[in-house]
């Protein structure tokens, strides 16, 4: 989700790059305090940011998926077995008959962005 | 419950039939079976032997689902001869004297190929036609006479029935020339009247067969070698020949049966009452060696009823033999043959109403009840389209003009006919229009296949198929059923219309062919599939303009994604040829960015582990030797894989290598709707596999031969023969229309294999198109292949040009220097491997990557 009305400042937001890096349907992965977020600026100029870790390869691989939607939701798909998550609120809508790997959900962490004078800005701390 | 004991003797189709049957409707498990079979092989579709010769290995011809024999209820033995029965003890004696007691005995053995005495019938390069042995024989035996003389072997088949005809065929295929000699006054005479006969002459003889009616045989003579050298005849003429095939008809193998006491009928044959037993109530005999009604019957689908009819009895059914339907439908030599019904009009009254026309070798009859109202049954040659419509007729009120079924399609409005629900569908299993109907309305079945799977329906000899496909799309329709062949959410269409949509509409981009035929905003399915469009109609770069955002990551990145994320790095071996300072390149890289390395199945070397920041540099020492990008991640031209050819090989009757490297330059960097592969190979031993392949080529002493719709994979097909002995620019021409043609009709993800096997008409109708041109498409496939040709580059070459199109490759856009903290590996045989969760967790030796940094 983005906001682009600055926001209350805060210790976990951290600046992760100008929003003219980011190319349209084509995410990029960015290492957050140790933590890797993939980052996907969509056609209609929203931003997403959303774990990069795959829960069912277990590889930090989210950031290269296809975006599309389904049914209208906004969607990622993993590269590596084709799972399909939601891009507004992490839920894996298409398993492909899969489990995530042990211990993991199979739905991702979603961080709130802000947009903040051309800087994308994201927020550990909010995840959803 | 005690498990009551069957024995099957034979291990032919219709044991095979019967086991299944059995096995598929006695679900409380209250019958065992044991099966003993004389071949080495399970029961195999003998209807199909000639396919042997167009490529199909032993495997292909396998019945059903080879799972069968490990049902623990069924037991094959196999290369197991049954050499007596003894009807007291209920006991069947085994060839070396083991002996199997049986609760009730079903006598399968079939037939045996009769070959009338004839002196000299013995010597070598006789050949029987009857098992997979007998053909795989005659070609070793062709095959090496051909080496050996340097000519084309000169055949000859005694017989001028169904199997002749069939034999004839087989001898063409391996390129020897061939006679048909038979004793009747026509080819085909159980099949086909006077007529029919003569039409089926001319066709045949267009093709280059001799035949020679009304002639008997009456000695074979060897040559000064000691192998068959000429056959002479009745009337005193010679012939000379190389290989002789008899196919003069089939007896019944009822000498078990005669051993045993069981009576048989006035020509051979265990004879059987209408529910398949003999006087012995625990023995029944089925197939072609029963007499059943009078008669023995050599033909599959009567044969397949016995089989069910036994099972059901066993079960406690009551289904007794309905008459043999005797129709038959073949294609001969490429002629179409049918014969269905009365053929004869022997019926009294019967009206014959017959079309001929010599000029195109057709001949078409209807046999008509005197009122012309009722089917009895019909002849057809040459054009046999209308078989399938007419034979479940047969004895039904034919509606419309007569007259439309005969003349040529399109010269009268041929009537609709709605069969009705007992017309047999598919005679070789028994299948009814009504049971169809009750499949895709009662089953769920909406695709042909589950119809298949349901019904068994065109599971034998296939040529019902059309028929099938027509009563289920009807059945459909009715119940507002559409067949949705829709990409996906998004688009509406299938691939192919997709395609033809795009390239009429002449769109280039995602946003434009979205907006124009599909709605939302795409997909992991379509834009993929999108992207593979426009690279096959345009062949522009596959990360241009908004094109980067549709390619699966492989494509986006032009690397092969691994399971932990890494990529792994294939550059171009054009036909497996490489040069000693590209070997080494590859070796320094690998040793210098630390991936570890394995040769592929397409003869070129695989670097694993690189990390999508270092593609760029690794790319960038490849392209700067002047390798380049071997698409290994794309939906495209993979390989050309070739054996070594004439220019080292001993054996070597062409330059392979030089022909595969031609072929991957050629067809290099072609998107289509799945990967493509191609192999070469010199010689017809066959050392580059390229039969498993989409494309084979495969030397002979005259060119070339080009085999089509090959892969190996999860359900692996062996490629079938297109074109023969043609030239290298030939060989060129006939794969860009065939590749062009599949790129633009096949459906996503769709291989070579199935799309033709799908094609309306199969390879025949694709040979048709791309080689006979009949669509006039020719120009238009060529012309496109040659924009594809004139326009390729170097994908990593472009984009190492490209400094925008480089920014997409760093691993972290806050981070570009700092590798993906998460991969860890350790060593094994001296190179790494990605660690497991298991090793992770217990700190076992690990590589990070940071301890890989790039020394360039």
């Amino acid at each position: 989700m983005t906001i682009t009305a600055p926001a209350v400042p805060s210790p976990s937001r951290v600046v992760v790059c100008d929003y003219d890096a980011l190319c349209p349907e084509l995410g990029v992965a960015a290492l957050v305090d140790g933590v890797q977020v993939a980052l996907f600026r969509l056609a209609d100029g929203s931003v997403h940011a959303v774990q990069n870790l795959d829960p069912f390869s277990g590889a930090h691989v989210i950031s290269r998926g296809i975006t599309g939607d389904r049914a209208g939701v906004p969607t990622v798909a993993s590269p590596i077995y084709k799972q399909v998550f939601s891009l507004v609120d992490g839920t894996c809508l298409v398993t492909m008959d899969k489990q995530p790997t042990s211990g993991m959900s199979a739905d991702l962490e979603v961080y709130p962005v802000t947009l903040d004078n051309g800087q994308v800005i994201i927020d550990l701390a909010g995840r959803a | 419950m005690t498990t009551e004991r069957i024995v099957v003797v034979g291990g032919g189709m219709v044991a095979h039939r019967f086991t299944e049957a059995l096995r598929a409707r006695d679900t409380d498990g209250r019958f065992a079976v044991e099966v003993i079979a004389e071949e080495p092989r399970a029961p195999y579709d003998r209807v199909a032997l000639t396919s042997y010769f167009t490529g199909k290995s032993p495997e292909d011809l396998q019945l059903g689902d080879p799972a069968l024999w490990h049902d623990p209820l069924v037991a094959l033995h196999r290369d197991s001869r049954a050499t007596a029965v003894d009807r007291e003890r209920r006991v069947v004696t085994v060839e070396g004297g083991r002996e199997v007691a049986y609760d009730h005995l079903v006598l399968a053995t079939g037939s045996y190929a009769w070959m009338p005495p004839t002196p000299g019938a013995d010597l070598p390069g006789v050949f029987l036609y009857r098992t997979i042995d007998d053909v795989a024989a005659l070609r070793g035996w062709v095959e090496e006479r051909r080496a050996a003389l340097g000519r084309p072997v000169r055949g000859a088949v005694i017989g001028g029935g169904l199997l002749g005809l069939e034999a004839a065929g087989a001898l063409q295929g391996l390129g020897a020339t061939s006679t048909v000699i038979q004793f009747a006054d026509r080819l085909m005479n159980l099949q086909v009247d006077e007529g029919g006969g003569e039409a089926l002459k001319r066709l045949i003889e267009q093709l280059g067969v001799t035949v020679r009616c009304s002639t008997a045989t009456s000695e074979l003579r060897p040559g000064k070698d000691g192998r068959v050298g000429s056959i002479v005849f009745a009337d005193g003429g010679e012939q000379l020949v190389d290989v002789v095939v008899f196919a003069t008809g089939v007896r019944p193998r009822d000498e078990l049966g005669a051993a045993a006491g069981l009576e048989l009928g006035p020509r051979g044959g265990i004879v059987v009452d209408d529910t398949c037993l003999t006087a012995d109530p625990a023995v029944s005999a089925i197939g072609e060696v029963a007499c059943i009604q009078g008669s023995c019957i050599g033909l599959i689908a009567p044969g397949n009823t016995m089989a069910e009819i036994t099972v059901d009895r066993l079960l406690g059914g009551a289904s007794t033999f309905p008459g043999a339907d005797t129709a038959t439908k073949l294609k001969l030599l490429g002629v179409d043959v049918a014969s269905f019904g009365d053929a004869f009009a022997t019926t009294p009254g019967a009206l014959e109403m017959v079309y001929a026309d010599p000029v195109n070798g057709v001949y078409k009859k209807l046999v008509l009840t005197d009122d012309a109202q009722t089917l009895l049954g019909g002849v057809l040659v040459g054009d046999a389209s209308a078989y399938a419509s007419l034979r479940p007729m047969v004895g039904a009120h034919l509606p419309g003009d007569p007259a439309g079924w005969l003349l040529p399609e399109g010269a009268v409005e041929r009537p609709s006919v709605d069969l009705p629900d007992e017309a047999a569908v598919c005679s070789c299993n028994n299948v009814t229009a009504g049971t169809i109907r009750d499949a895709v309305n009662h089953e769920g079945c909406t695709d042909l296949g589950s119809v298949k799977a349901c019904t068994k329906a065109g599971t034998s000899c296939g040529s019902c198929l059309p028929l099938v496909k027509k009563i289920m799309a009807t059945e459909l329709e009715k119940s507002g059923i559409e067949v949705s062949n829709a990409l996906c959410e998004h688009f509406a269409m299938s691939r192919a219309q997709l395609f033809n949509a795009v390239k009429v509409a002449e769109v280039t981009t995602f946003s434009d062919v979205i907006a124009r035929f599909g709605n939302g905003r795409g997909c992991d399915i379509c834009k993929p599939t999108v992207g593979s469009i426009l690279a096959s109609l345009y062949n522009q770069h596959v990360l241009g303009d908004d094109r980067a955002a549709l390619q699966d990551t492989n494509d986006r990145v032009m690397a092969n994604m691994q399971k932990d994320g890494t990529y792994s790095v294939v550059p171009r071996v054009p036909g497996g040829e490489i040069l000693p300072e590209h070997l080494i390149l590859i070796g320094q890289i690998a040793q210098d960015f630390g991936l570890y390395t394995k040769i592929t199945g397409g003869q070129r070397i695989d670097l694993f582990g690189a990390r999508l920041e270092q593609l760029p540099s690794i790319w960038k020492r490849l392209v700067d030797a002047g390798m380049e990008s071997g698409h290994a991640y794309g939906k495209s031209l993979r390989t050309v894989k070739s054996c070594v050819g004439s220019t080292w090989c001993r054996y070597g009757v062409q330059d392979s290598v030089g022909m595969a490297i031609a072929l991957e330059l050629r067809y290099r960097g072609l998107r289509s709707p799945h990967k493509i592969k191609l192999g070469v190979s010199g010689c017809a031993r066959e050392c580059a596999e390229a039969r498993g392949k989409d494309v084979g080529v495969i030397a002979t002493d005259k060119g070339w031969n080009v085999y089509v719709g090959g892969n190996g994979g999860f359900t692996p097909v062996h490629a079938q023969l297109l074109v023969e002995d043609v030239s290298d620019e030939d060989v060129f021409r006939v794969i860009d229309r065939y590749l062009m043609y599949y790129i633009r009709t096949a459906d996503r993800l769709q291989r070579t294999a199935p799309w033709q096997q799908e094609h309306e008409g199969g390879l025949d109708a694709i040979r048709k198109i791309v080689v006979d041109d009949s669509l006039g498409l020719g120009e238009e496939l060529d012309a496109h292949m040659a924009r594809h040709i004139d326009s390729y580059e170097d994908e990593w070459k472009a984009v190492l040009n490209d400094p925008e199109r480089l920014r997409q490759f760093t691993s972290f856009v806050n981070a570009p220097d700092q590798a993906d903290p998460s991969l860890a590996y350790v060593e094994q045989r001296g190179q790494r491997r990605p660690a497991t969760p298991a090793e992770r967790e217990s700190g076992a030796v690990l590589i990070a990557p940071s301890t890989l940094e790039v020394r360039s």
